[in-house]
């Protein structure tokens, strides 16, 4: 290479940097079955530890008789309550400020709720053993509605809390009850409502579902009594949150604790709380001296850890006749299952269920939130979104509609007219946020004008008229979604966990030979981290990103950081890279001068070197610099180079898109097809365009199995109605419909690159494209709101309810 | 429990071990041989990510007992690459085409792409919707790993990359 000669753009191109639609480095080793995840490891002595769960929702527990688990052979333990109460590990915190049964004690809460801990020489033993401990049950009536969680007559589920008037998040009006949270203007609200010329009032349900990662939720525990020191591997997103919290439970230093995050085969949500198996894996590791392992099953997974959504939105809107919103009243009950086991940040029980209010201009809102109790697994985590962002949008896109078919116009032209214009940015809005940046009108009408949104329409009139005439039995929706999502927690200001503030963090060190090592706080679950983080540094500080190893998850080596999840990675720990490299940089330039031998004022940055001003053909590579940096820096500055940037983000950041879906409905059959499904994302700086479409396409299929199929449902005694992957809806290749990507880009003013995130957009965004395309189909037919999921057998009972059904 | 000896072949080379009767064949692979690269992602047959190749077949690892395999020539993820470390055109396909993210699926979406092209050296796009639909993934929406696969089979045929990758 001739450093010289080479021409800009050949430079660049090495580099690989921002924007460039660089080939992955983790698919080296996971082509070829060389990832390491946690059931991948291997340790002498190791243990296998599995639960007996119960199979009741609701009931009390008379005795437990571990005796003839404790006989079979190869069964070195089983540990319940009583065993980990006097280590006062028979409960534990959870990160909504509740606290939940490790292990169940007196009483059993959900069914599939862990009693026993069997630990045994290998996984068949121990689940042999599971089967044969003993409990004794008395059934108890089992809360399944939430709406029926406050009345007089409910069951009480919490007994340990059940004379507790005030929980953490403020007063409990029933035994049942969690909290009651409530943002905005009561009074304005009250008055926009009594001065509306329309509004609108509809019960808008988020059924419960999973996050459902492939390889579902495990760990192993190593205690060395020698050292004291506790090691543990696991599926955590937040691995740094784990080792604080496991600190605080078990009493040994943090110093001497080792929590590592290998390899994770996705996570969505699922992964971020912190579960019985874990607690009971070092517990049993502890006990026995031995690694002990745990890997839930899939159906353990889809029953006992973290549910998302069972939010019940009764959404209200105010308008004029014109179509212009004038307020927006919002009550959500939230069921939150046996325990409040959310993974929002702590200040925040409902999350920001307050963006609410979505991208529109609402001059005044009001939302209350009330969460209960019911015999449900516990959870209530972010699947694939920002904190309940998911069912905000959902809440809001549905209502808009609705407004739209009670105003008699089109969805598209009111939220046109309502949008928050482009010079209104930043945004205040009526719940209490401060929007950065956007431009909705211009991302809005790109969308129809690609779909050619008026044909369609033109199209589905004819058919609608085809319908009437008994034509055809066939219909169309076109699903129309604009979404703001608010990500990146946090502002350490206002998002903490258990007091742990929400920055994130970036160390980053150049050897002397120029090859640099970056570690992070976050954790990648499949986001593509060790590929684009390399990115940014090539970009800041001139190095080729394929000499940038990124690591991430091993508390001992990587900063502080609170992990991935809420689309926070980008807006936090990509902006810590940005600024530790900017740290560097500085650094750079003073060598660069000294190499140069003039003043640093003198000398300009230029991709991978420092030039001096006005003369491009004298120069630094970052390359020499390096070297110079260890082995002869300049005289008072000291050797070495490389900087550490924890970075509290000034404010979130807030993508946002427009998704359109076009869906054919066979009513004889309930099947919806979807033909073409349209997705604008606005993430700001895209810094890997091929990730950015990959994430995309991931997120409308997790959005596509939410609308058209997925939930976890009880039956009325706390029966999980299938809990595996017989019933629980995963879309194959062949149900999945084909995406269509397309962006714009509004960079996030605040932060370091401009770039927003973009990993949850889809999911927040899609989910109401494919509901209001069935809502949509169905709408000529008289229909205001078809509650999800929309699997073809309710869209045939919704059809037939309709009377559409011949 | 009582152990029986079982011969095999896995990745071209002779196996010969003791098992369980009940031992299932993935926990077989994965912890008495080694080959961690077969995954375990459901109970019930259902994701793919313990699909290898057997006798000319793609099995769900999960859903055989080791025994069953007496006798039988296995191929798993890691009998893929070349001795000499080359990429097969299908692990390759997966990295030009974006087609895995956290990568556990990925050992057995290549594992059944790899039979499927056996059987369909150039499949369409409904055929390899269609074959593939015995493994989930729950990260890419599967566009991609289409691609990956067209990319595949048309680097074995010897066809230009760049129309396969259009």
């Amino acid at each position: 290479m001739n450093e010289i000669s080479e021409t800009r753009e050949a430079r660049e191109a090495r580099l690989q940097g921002l924007g460039c639609k660089r080939k992955r480095v983790e698919d080296i080793r996971f082509t070829q079955g060389k990832g390491s995840y946690v059931d991948d490891l291997k340790l002498p002595g190791m243990l296998f530890g599995d639960f007996h769960r119960s199979p009741y929702g609701h009931a009390r527990v008379k005795s437990i008789d571990t005796s003839r688990a404790k006989a079979v052979p190869g069964v070195l333990a089983v540990l319940t309550a009583a065993d980990l109460k006097p280590l006062k590990l028979d409960w534990m915190p959870t990160l909504a400020g509740d606290v939940q049964a490790v292990l169940a004690g007196d009483k059993v809460l959900f069914q599939g709720q862990e009693i026993a801990f069997i630990v045994a020489t290998d996984r068949y033993t121990a689940a042999d053993a599971a089967d044969l401990v003993e409990v004794e049950y008395e059934e108890l009536p089992a809360l399944v509605d939430p709406f029926k969680a406050m009345t007089p007559e409910a069951p009480i589920l919490r007994e340990d809390i059940k004379d507790k008037t005030e929980g953490a998040h403020g007063k409990r009006k029933h035994p049942n009850h969690i909290f009651t949270w409530e943002v905005g203007d009561r009074e304005a609200t009250d008055l926009a409502f009594r001065d509306a010329e329309v509004t609108i009032k509809e019960l808008i349900s988020y059924q419960r579902v999973h996050p459902c990662p492939l390889e579902t939720c495990q760990s192993v525990a190593a205690f060395d009594k020698i050292k004291g020191e506790l090691t543990v591997w696991g599926t955590f997103q937040a691995p740094h949150v784990v080792r604080t919290v496991a600190a605080i439970l078990s009493g040994i230093p943090e110093h001497k604790i080792h929590v590592i995050a290998p390899d994770i085969g996705g996570g969505f949500g699922n992964k971020v709380g912190v579960y019985p198996g874990y607690v009971c894996a070092i517990v049993a590791s502890i006990v026995t001296g031995r690694p002990v392992k745990w890997v839930e099953d899939r159906i353990e997974n889809l029953s006992a850890t973290a549910f998302a959504r069972d939010y019940h939105m009764t959404a209200e809107i105010a308008a004029t006749k014109a179509g212009k919103v004038t307020g927006l009243r919002v009550h959500v009950l939230a069921d939150h299952g046996a325990f409040d086991a959310c993974a929002d940040p702590s200040k925040w029980p409902a999350g920001f269920f307050n963006i609410v209010t979505g991208s529109y201009d609402f001059p005044t809102a009001h939302v209350t939130v009330d969460g209960v109790y019911t015999n449900k697994a516990p959870g209530g985590v972010a699947y694939r979104c920002s904190f309940r962002v998911t069912e905000a949008a959902y809440c809001i896109e549905r209502a808009m509609d609705i407004l739209a078919r009670k105003l008699g116009l089109d969805p598209a032209e009111l939220r046109m007219r309502n949008f928050i214009r482009r010079e209104q940015f930043p945004y205040h809005s009526a719940l209490g946020w401060e929007y950065d940046s956007g431009d909705y009108h211009a991302a809005m009408q790109k969308a129809l004008d690609t779909v050619g949104y008026q044909a369609l329409r033109a199209e589905q009139k004819a058919k609608q008229e085809a319908f009437k005439r008994g034509e055809t039995r066939e219909v169309m929706g076109i699903g129309v979604s604009f979404f703001t999502e608010i990500v990146g927690a946090g502002p350490s200001k206002n998002c903490d966990i258990l007091g742990i503030a929400m920055f994130d963090s970036a160390e980053i060190r150049i050897h002397p030979t120029g090859a640099v090592i970056a570690r992070m706080g976050t954790k990648s679950q499949g986001q593509s981290h060790e590929t684009t983080y390399a990115q940014i540094i090539a970009s800041e500080i001139g190095i080729p990103a394929d000499d940038v190893m990124v690591e991430e998850g091993n508390t001992d080596t990587a900063p502080y950081g609170l992990g991935t999840y809420g689309s926070r990675s980008t807006p936090t720990a990509a902006a810590a890279t940005a600024m530790a490299c900017r740290k560097i940089r500085a650094k750079a330039q003073m060598i660069a001068a000294h190499l140069l031998e003039v003043h640093h004022d003198d000398v300009e940055f230029d991709i991978d070197r420092f030039r001096v001003k006005g003369m491009p053909e004298r120069f630094k590579t970052m390359k020499d610099i390096a070297w110079t940096a260890y082995n002869a820096p300049p005289p008072g500055l000291e050797p070495g180079l490389e900087a550490v940037s924890y970075y509290d983000p000034p404010n979130m950041t807030y993508p946002f898109g427009a998704y359109i879906c076009v869906m054919d409905i066979d009513l004889d059959t309930g099947v919806a097809k979807v033909r073409r499904f349209y997705a604008l994302d606005d993430c700001g700086t895209r810094i890997n365009p091929m990730i950015i479409e990959g994430q995309v396409h991931g997120g409308l299929t997790e959005a596509f199995a939410i609308a058209m199929g997925q939930e976890i449902a009880y039956d009325e005694i706390g029966n999980v109605k299938g809990a595996s992957f017989m019933d629980f809806f995963l879309p194959t290749a062949v149900e999945t419909p084909r995406w269509e990507t397309d962006f714009t880009v509004t960079p996030s003013p605040h932060h370091p690159i401009g770039a927003k995130g973009v990993g949850e957009s889809p999911n927040v965004g899609g989910v109401p494209a494919f509901s209001n395309a069935v809502n949509d189909a169905l709408a000529f037919l008289g229909a205001t709101h078809i509650q999800m999921p929309h699997d073809a057998w309710r869209i045939w009972k919704a059809a037939e309810a309709l009377g559409a059904q011949g | 429990m009582a152990k029986t000896a079982i011969a095999l072949t896995v990745n071209g080379e002779a196996v010969e071990a003791l098992v369980e009767p009940r031992t299932l064949l993935v926990h077989f692979l994965r912890e008495q041989l080694n080959l961690t690269g077969t995954h375990i992602g459901c109970d019930t047959s259902h994701c793919g990510a313990c699909t290898v190749d057997l006798d000319g077949r793609s099995v769900k690892s999960c859903t055989l007992f080791a025994i069953q395999a007496e006798g039988a020539e296995i191929r798993t993820i890691e009998g893929m690459a070349g001795a000499d470390g080359t990429l097969h055109p299908l692990q390759e396909g997966f990295r030009e085409m974006h087609g895995l993210q956290c990568g556990f699926c990925t050992p057995g979406m290549i594992m059944r792409a790899y039979r499927l092209l056996q059987e369909n050296p150039r499949p369409t796009e409904d055929e390899i919707r269609t074959g593939m639909a015995g493994n989930l993934c729950r990260c890419t929406g599967y566009q991609n790993i289409v691609r990956a696969i067209q990319f595949a089979a048309a680097k074995i045929a010897g066809e230009s990359l760049q129309e396969a990758a259009e």
